[in-house]
C-alpha cells in the first residue's frame, strides 16, 4: 500500500492577511509545512521563523576564491612562468592586475552563489515540482499544513483555525509516494500520453 | 509597513488585480504570433541575412574589405563596439542600481531592459571578435590558454585584455541575473500552460520553481547580492572600455575624465534605447497601465541628467586641451570642431547636448511621440560621439604626410546593419516567447502602488486586517 501524504491548504488573497494568519496559526502551536506565494512577501520568513538566508556568505566565499585565483593566475603567468618587460613596469605590477581580479571576483561570486541557490533549493531543469495549488503562481497565497505532523489537532479544528485567520478557502491535498519522488521521465511520458490535465503529478 | 508617498503616481494604473497582471503578460506568450510580429521578425531576419552576406564576405576575404587604412586603423568597428556596449548598460543599471536605491518603478521595465542589455552586449562582442580577422584562432589571443609558444601568456597589463574579462563577465553575470528574474514567471506560465510542449518547455525553464517561502527568501537574497555585484560591474565595464583609449598617447584620447564620461554616456544611450524599444512594446502589447507616463517621464529625466553630464564632459575636454598648453591636444580639439569631420562633431553636439535639454519642458518629456523621436536622436548622437573620438583623433597622424580622410565602404555599413538585424531578431524572439514584464515583481509592488484601487477590488474581512494595515477613513 502506498503511504499518502495529507495536507490541508488555506487560500489567501491578501499578503497582509496572510502575514497575520501565519502569526496566529503559529501562536496556536501548529506547524506550517510551507507557504507558497506568487511573489516575495516581505517579513513572511520572519513570521514563519526561518533563519536569515546565508546566500550572502556563500557569495563572499566564492568571491574571495575568485580574487585569489585571479591574482595567483596573473602573478604565476607574468611573474613566474614567463616574465616580460612591458612598458618598463615590474613583472608583477599589482595595479595592472586590479581590473581582472575584480572581474573574476564578481564572476565567481555571482556564479557560485546562484549555483549554491539552485543546489540548496533543488532547482534544476528536470525537476517536477510538487504543486499544492496551481493558483500559487498566479494570484493566491497558499498555506500548507501537514496533517500528520499536527496529529494532536483534528482536520476540522485545523480547518476552522485557517478560516478564522482569514482563509478564503480550505482544501485538502494528498500526495502519493510516487508524487513525492516523481521521476522526470515518468512525468514527461505521462504528459505526452495523457495530456496536460493528467500528468504523473497532476496540477489540479 | 510600507509608507507610500501621496505625491507619487501609482506604479500600475487601471485598477489591475494580481490575476489581471498574469493575464495581461501571459496572453502574448500563449497566443499565436500575430501579423505585426511576423512582419517585424521577417524584416529583421532579412536585415540579418543581407548584413550576413557582407559579414561573410568580409570574413572570407579579410578586413581589408573595410575602409580602414594605415592611419585610421580603427573606425566603424570599434565605434560600433563602444556604441553597443554603451547601450548594453541600461538594463543592468535599471535592475541593479535602481534595486539598490529602492526605485520601485523599475519593476515594469527591468525585464525588457535586461534582455536588451544582453542582446546589445552580444552585438558589441561581435566587433572585437570579427576584427581579429581570423576569429577562430581568437581564443588563443584573448584568453590565458597554454599554447605552443612555450606558453606565451596574454598581457595582463593591457586594457584590451581587461576588456575581454570585463565584457565576458558582464555578459554572463547579466545573463544569470536575467534568468534568475525569469524563473518565477516561467513557473507562472508553466502552471497556466494548456499545451503539452509549453508545459514541458516552460516547466524546464522554470527549474521546478514552486514559490515556497523558503525559496523566495533565498531568492530575494540572491537578487540583492547580484544587484550589489552588478552595480560596480556595470560601472567597471565602460570604465575599462574607456581605458582602451585613455591609456594610449593619442591626442584626444589621453584623458583622465574618460571613465566617468563614458559611463554617463553609456547610461544616456542605454536609457534612450530602452525608451525606443519600450514605447514600441508598450504600444504593441497594450501595456499602457504598466509602463505609464510616470515611467517615461522618469527615464527622460535620467536622460537629461546624463546628457548634461556628457555635455559638461565635452566642454571640460576642450578647456583642459587649452589649459594643458600641449599644441597636439589643442589641435586635436580645434580640428574636431572645424576640421574635415566638423559635420560629425556638430551632429554629436546637437543630438547629445542640445536635444535632451528639451526634456526640461514637462509637455515634451511626457509626450510619447517626442520621447520616441528624441530617444532615436540621442542614439544617433552617441554613435557620432564614438566616431568623433575615434576617427578624428586618428586621421591626423603625427606626420602630416600620413593625414587621410576615412570613408566607410559598403562592408563597413552592411556589417553594422548586420548587428542591427541580429539585435532586433533576438529582441523580437524575446518579446514573443518570454514574458516582457516581470510579473512577480510587479505583483509585489501592486498593493503599495495602488492601494485605493486595490482595496476597492478585494474585500478584506475587517477583523483579520492587521492594525497597521487598516485603511484610515
Amino acid at each position: 500500500m502506498e503511504k499518502n501524504k495529507h495536507f490541508i491548504t488555506g487560500v489567501f488573497s491578501d499578503h497582509s492577511v496572510l502575514l497575520s494568519a501565519v502569526k496566529k496559526i503559529r501562536e496556536k502551536n501548529i506547524k506550517i509545512h510551507e507557504v507558497f506565494t506568487p511573489y516575495p512577501v516581505h517579513h513572511l520568513e520572519d513570521a514563519l521563523g526561518y533563519k536569515r538566508s546565508w546566500m550572502p556568505k556563500a557569495a563572499f566565499l566564492f568571491g574571495i576564491t575568485g580574487t585569489t585565483c585571479a591574482i595567483l593566475m596573473q602573478v604565476l603567468m607574468l611573474g613566474v612562468d614567463w616574465p616580460m618587460i612591458i612598458g618598463g613596469k615590474p613583472f608583477i605590477s599589482i595595479p595592472d592586475f586590479v581590473p581582472v581580479s575584480f572581474e573574476m571576483t564578481v564572476l565567481f561570486a555571482a556564479f557560485g552563489m546562484v549555483g549554491t541557490f539552485f543546489f540548496v533549493r533543488d532547482l534544476k531543469p528536470y525537476k517536477v515540482p510538487r504543486v499544492f495549488d496551481r493558483r500559487s503562481t498566479d494570484d493566491k497565497h497558499i498555506v500548507a499544513i501537514d496533517l500528520v505532523a499536527n496529529n494532536e489537532k483534528t482536520q476540522d479544528e485545523l480547518t476552522s483555525i485557517l478560516q478564522e485567520s482569514g482563509a478564503e478557502e480550505v482544501n485538502t491535498r494528498n500526495f502519493t509516494d510516487s508524487d513525492n519522488e516523481a521521476s522526470f521521465v515518468k512525468y514527461v511520458v505521462d504528459l505526452f500520453s495523457n495530456g496536460v490535465t493528467s500528468s504523473s503529478r497532476s496540477l489540479s | 509597513m510600507q509608507i507610500v508617498s501621496q505625491v507619487r503616481e501609482p506604479l500600475v494604473t487601471g485598477g489591475k488585480t494580481y490575476k489581471d497582471i498574469t493575464e495581461d503578460i501571459c496572453k502574448p506568450v500563449e497566443a499565436k504570433p500575430n501579423k505585426s510580429w511576423l512582419v517585424a521578425v521577417t524584416a529583421s531576419i532579412i536585415t540579418l541575412a543581407a548584413g550576413g552576406y557582407f559579414m561573410g564576405d568580409m570574413l572570407w576575404n579579410g578586413i581589408g574589405k573595410w575602409g580602414l587604412n594605415k592611419t585610421v586603423q580603427w573606425a566603424w568597428d570599434i565605434t560600433n563596439f563602444v556604441w553597443w556596449v554603451g547601450i548594453g548598460h541600461a538594463g543592468t543599471l535599471i535592475s541593479a542600481v535602481l534595486l539598490l536605491f529602492r526605485q520601485k518603478w523599475r519593476t515594469s521595465i527591468n525585464r525588457a531592459a535586461e534582455a536588451m542589455t544582453i542582446f546589445a552586449v552580444i552585438c558589441a562582442a561581435l566587433w572585437p571578435v570579427v576584427h581579429m580577422g581570423r576569429p577562430w584562432l581568437g581564443a588563443y589571443w584573448a584568453l590565458p590558454l597554454p599554447n605552443t609558444f612555450g606558453s606565451l601568456w596574454v598581457n595582463f597589463n593591457s586594457p584590451l585584455l581587461w576588456d575581454v574579462f570585463a565584457i565576458s563577465t558582464y555578459f554572463s553575470v547579466s545573463l544569470v541575473f536575467w534568468f534568475i528574474g525569469l524563473i518565477p514567471d516561467f513557473a507562472t506560465i508553466r502552471d497556466r500552460a494548456k499545451t503539452k510542449v509549453s508545459r514541458l518547455v516552460y516547466g524546464m525553464l522554470s527549474f521546478g520553481f514552486d514559490g515556497s517561502a523558503k525559496t523566495w527568501m533565498h531568492y530575494e537574497s540572491v537578487s540583492l547580492i547580484l544587484a550589489g555585484l552588478s552595480t560596480p560591474l556595470v560601472l567597471s565595464v565602460h570604465t575599462i572600455v574607456s581605458f582602451d583609449f585613455a591609456t594610449s598617447v593619442i591626442p584626444g584620447w589621453h584623458t583622465t575624465i574618460f571613465p566617468p564620461y563614458f559611463v554617463a554616456g553609456a547610461i544616456f544611450s542605454g536609457f534612450a534605447m530602452v525608451l525606443t524599444l519600450m514605447l514600441i512594446t508598450r504600444y504593441v502589447y497594450n501595456l499602457q497601465h504598466y509602463i505609464t507616463l510616470e515611467h517615461i517621464e522618469l527615464m527622460n529625466i535620467i536622460i537629461t541628467v546624463t546628457g548634461s553630464i556628457v555635455g559638461i564632459a565635452y566642454i571640460t575636454e576642450f578647456f583642459i586641451a587649452w589649459y594643458s598648453g600641449v599644441p597636439y591636444e589643442q589641435y586635436a580639439f580645434i580640428n574636431r570642431m572645424t576640421g574635415p569631420y566638423w559635420w560629425a562633431y556638430w551632429s554629436m553636439m546637437t543630438c547629445n547636448v542640445i536635444s535632451p535639454q528639451l526634456f526640461y519642458i514637462k509637455k515634451i518629456r511626457t509626450n510619447i511621440m517626442m520621447t520616441f523621436i528624441l530617444s532615436v536622436i540621442v542614439n544617433i548622437g552617441m554613435w557620432f560621439e564614438r566616431f568623433v573620438i575615434i576617427v578624428t583623433s586618428l586621421h591626423r597622424d603625427y606626420l602630416p604626410s600620413s593625414w587621410v580622410y576615412f570613408s566607410p565602404t559598403i562592408h563597413d555599413i552592411m556589417c553594422y546593419v548586420f548587428s542591427f538585424g541580429l539585435f532586433f531578431t533576438l529582441f523580437f524572439m524575446f518579446a514573443k516567447f518570454f514574458p516582457v514584464i516581470n510579473m512577480a515583481e510587479v505583483k509585489a509592488v501592486l498593493k503599495d502602488s495602488d492601494s485605493k484601487v486595490y482595496k476597492g477590488r478585494v474585500t478584506i474581512p475587517n477583523n483579520v486586517v492587521p492594525d497597521e494595515d487598516k485603511v484610515l477613513t
